[in-house]
């Protein structure tokens, strides 16, 4: 294969997909010759354009809604529906069609990804797709519109980073690798976008970077995105007098977003409208939602102004008599927004949680509690002994009597923060805590965009891994396990203990193998045999083959079972081999597990089951 | 003309072609038609004296894109519905409360796709001199316009010109006089 010319970072957001590229012969050192891609699509029947942003929504159009001169594209409309503005459009009419948020269901463990699931609430006679296809099919639009444009670079042959949230568990990492390889983008990275984040903030800097961090500074990243919240601490260290920074935590999966916050608002001003006696039906509530976007940001960012009129264009052509006119105040956004998602808690908080019961109908697992400080608070406490091991940290926080681990920076990410009254509240909320153990306020690190950062730092983190700047180490974020059933006689009314065996321990670079475990465990040839699985992202220490039947849920989270199935070449079926479990990180980012069995033949793949709860 | 001459016998079978195909294709027609008119010119014009070939041309407008834009504002601003709509009845109230739907999307769309600049940038009421040579297409004279330039007078309006236009590609084929389709719902 011939050198990539360029290195292309594309952020496949829940809401947005984004596309940057640096040209790697034009770059040198801090020199970064790097460009937006603007993405050819559909922006309203028969009308094509080039977009900065990709809106991540698919619509499966019914055989008699579009003529032959409203859709397609220039490269051709192999896939038979129709993706990003034009998509999200025909959708808020009508959302039976309207296959939305793929991202969050590819990482949700009660489904099954790859069968045909959305739109969910499609009648019978909608062929649905999987979350699978869904993410395929905006890698597929963003490779043709790539192709059709630089048709002498084509994107297989290019460096391709791809981000996924830092809290994507292996299954999830595996599925958007998948989905890649389905569009056909052969040389992959993944990156988690916290990092791509930074590393968009190194690049805005040219350089100047060096200047603006310490060695001992930990920086927090909040990136809220349309659908998720993602956090992550990355230190800054020294390495032979070159400061390096690597990333020591992140935090849990949090579906929480700027969408959920435009949608509050328009339920405050649908009540309102409300109490004056005027219903809204499903389409003006949408329509009303993108009013409060505009006013929210207006509100939030000008202190001077106290209210700004929302209205609600009537569905006919009768435009005067039947539009709805109402405000929003600054009050009310400040109490639904500012109260409501970034309340002022104390450091010791935790987000509540219900127990996910049986109860839980088939729909996204939204986080039960919407206050993102609360969420903030829960990871903070919970790694304040992340710096424990790090040379040049070694008056860690939790040795000085710290209850939760002290930034002295704060990268913020997302659209949300346009708002400036947000970004200051989350900054006031995490200083309030950092004042209470005595310690210096975290400054704030600026120069990023807020909505294209993450491709940006993706496709400069391409450029990096040519060896050409500095480059955030940390691997695997979790250590992992298998819980195996210990062997105890039954004792009536309870559960046989679960004993748990790490094999794969915390930080494993990109492209390393974990060592064996001494342990075997027992796979039966011809059957399906399944293990619970689970991941810490606290403990740092546990080596491979490190077992406890004495484990606290609160360190260990249960994560996706795995499974293995033994072919039956040359051996009886029923037979009981004695395997060990060998993980690694491939090149591509996501964790790989095999059996091996202990005679030495070859080793069989150890897969994620990823078709949800039977 | 480098083409071979042509037979009185080829001339004849082309005549016959021609006839046919001349009453009954109406592009071919069309093409005869600028045919002779283009040979008409070449052979019978005498030269044309210099103030007759300057005579203005006039050019249809690419009205295409006028729909295209047309769609847009009424697709984001409900353009076309305001317009269309009789105010009369309604109070000024009513009135600004539409006007805002089309205030805010017709904007958006006007930034969108075209870069729309004012022609000048000093302030409006503000005494300015034209030199001469001004271009007479960004300026223009209005009152007392009498003398020579240089012309000193005072900026009434300040003018607005487009400095780029980035319309979205249309599909062929794709009908640009349905501004806005109509909506049934099932």
């Amino acid at each position: 294969m011939t050198e990539p010319r360029y290195s292309i970072g594309i952020d496949l957001g829940t809401t947005h997909t984004v596309v940057s590229y640096v040209d790697l012969g034009e770059s040198d050192r801090d020199e970064v010759a790097r460009s937006d891609f603007g993405i050819e699509q559909l922006v309203s029947v028969g009308a094509v354009e080039a977009r900065p942003v990709l809106p991540s929504f698919i619509y499966l159009p019914h055989p008699d809604e579009l003529g032959s001169g409203d859709r397609g594209l220039p490269w051709g409309d192999e896939q038979g529906l129709v993706v990003g503005e034009l998509a999200r459009s025909l959708g808020a009419k009508t959302p039976i069609r309207l296959v939305s948020s793929a991202k969050s269901w590819l990482c949700h463990p009660g489904v099954d990804r790859r069968s045909p699931i959305l739109p969910m609430d499609a009648p019978e006679e909608i062929e649905r797709i999987s979350p699978l296809l869904a993410s395929t099919c905006y890698l597929k639009h963003v490779r043709d519109a790539w192709n059709h444009r630089l048709p002498d670079s084509p994107l297989d042959e290019q460096a391709v980073t791809l981000t996924v949230p830092a809290s994507f568990d292996p299954a999830g990492r595996e599925l958007t690798a998948e989905a890649a390889m389905a569009a056909g983008l052969s040389n992959l990275t993944l990156l988690e976008e916290p990092q791509a984040a930074l590393y968009s903030w190194i690049e805005a800097t040219g350089g100047q970077w060096r200047q603006q961090v310490r060695v001992g500074d930990v920086i927090l990243v909040v990136d809220l995105g349309g659908g998720t919240t993602d956090l992550s601490l990355i230190a800054v260290t020294e390495q032979a007098g070159a400061l390096e920074l690597t990333r020591i935590a992140v935090g849990d999966h949090i579906l929480l977003g700027g969408d959920n916050m435009d949608l509050a608002l328009a339920h405050v001003v649908r009540s309102k409208l409300a109490a004056e006696g005027k219903q809204l039906d499903l389409w003006q509530l949408q329509g009303l939602t993108h009013g409060c976007r505009s006013a929210k940001e207006t509100l939030l960012s000008d202190a001077s102004v106290e209210a700004v009129p929302v209205v609600v264009p009537s569905r006919g052509a009768r435009l005067i008599g039947g539009t709805l006119r109402t405000e929003l105040t600054r009050d009310e956004v400040v109490r639904a927004l500012i109260d409501g998602f970034f309340p002022i808690v104390e450091a010791s908080a935790k987000p509540a949680s219900r127990a996910r019961g049986a109860l839980t109908k088939l729909g996204l697992p939204y986080a039960q509690d919407a206050a993102v400080t609360r969420h903030l608070a829960g990871f903070l406490s919970r790694q304040v002994g992340a710096t424990a091991d790090l040379p040049g940290f070694e008056l860690t926080v939790s040795s000085t009597g710290g209850s939760f681990l002290h930034p002295t920076a704060m990268l913020l990410n997302g659209g949300v923060f346009k708002a400036k009254t947000i970004a200051e509240r989350t900054l006031q909320v995490l200083n309030g805590w950092l004042q209470d153990e005595n310690a210096a306020p975290a400054r704030i690190l600026e120069g990023a965009d807020l909505d294209l950062a993450v491709a940006r730092g993706a496709a400069y983190y391409g450029y990096v891994r040519k060896g050409r700047g500095v480059r955030i180490r940390g691997g695997t974020a979790k250590a992992y396990y298998v819980g195996i059933e210990s062997a105890m006689p039954a004792v009536p009314g309870m559960e046989p203990p679960i004993q748990i065996m790490c094999i794969a321990p915390f930080g494993m670079e990109e492209g390393t193998d974990a060592a064996l475990p001494p342990q075997e465990v027992g796979l039966v040839v011809g059957e399906t045999v399944r293990f619970r699985f689970f991941g810490s992202s606290v403990r740092r220490e546990d080596e491979v083959g490190w077992s406890s039947e004495d484990w606290s849920p609160e360190e260990f989270e249960e994560l996706e079972e795995i499974e293995a199935e033994l072919p039956p070449e040359g051996r009886r079926p029923g037979e009981v081999v004695p395997v060990r479990l060998h993980a690694a990180v491939t090149e591509v980012g996501t964790l790989r597990l095999e059996a091996i069995p202990t005679d030495g033949a070859q080793a069989w793949n150890v897969e994620f089951d990823v078709r949800g709860e039977a | 003309m480098s083409e071979p001459k042509l037979s009185f016998f080829s001339r004849l079978l082309l005549a016959f072609v021609a006839f046919g195909r001349t009453l009954f294709n109406r592009e071919f027609a069309t093409g005869v038609k600028l045919l002779s008119a283009e040979a008409g010119a070449d052979v019978e014009a005498p030269p044309a004296p210099a103030s007759e070939t300057d005579r203005p041309r006039l050019i249809e407008p690419d009205t295409a894109s006028a729909l295209q834009l047309l769609g847009l504002l009424q697709q984001e601003g409900r353009f076309v519905d305001f317009l269309q709509e009789d105010v009369s009845s309604y109070s000024d109230q009513d009135i600004g409360g539409a006007a805002r739907v089309v205030h805010e999307g017709c904007r958006r769309t006007l930034r969108e796709h075209l870069d729309v600049v004012p022609v000048r940038t000093e302030a409006e009421g503000s005494r300015l001199t034209l030199k001469e040579g001004f271009d007479a297409a960004e300026v223009r004279l209005i009152g007392n316009v009498v003398g020579k330039p240089p012309f000193t007078g005072t900026l009434v309006h300040r003018g607005w010109r487009v400095e780029e236009v980035h319309l979205p590609k249309l599909l062929e084929g794709h009908e640009v006089r349905v501004l806005a389709p109509a909506e049934v719902e099932l």
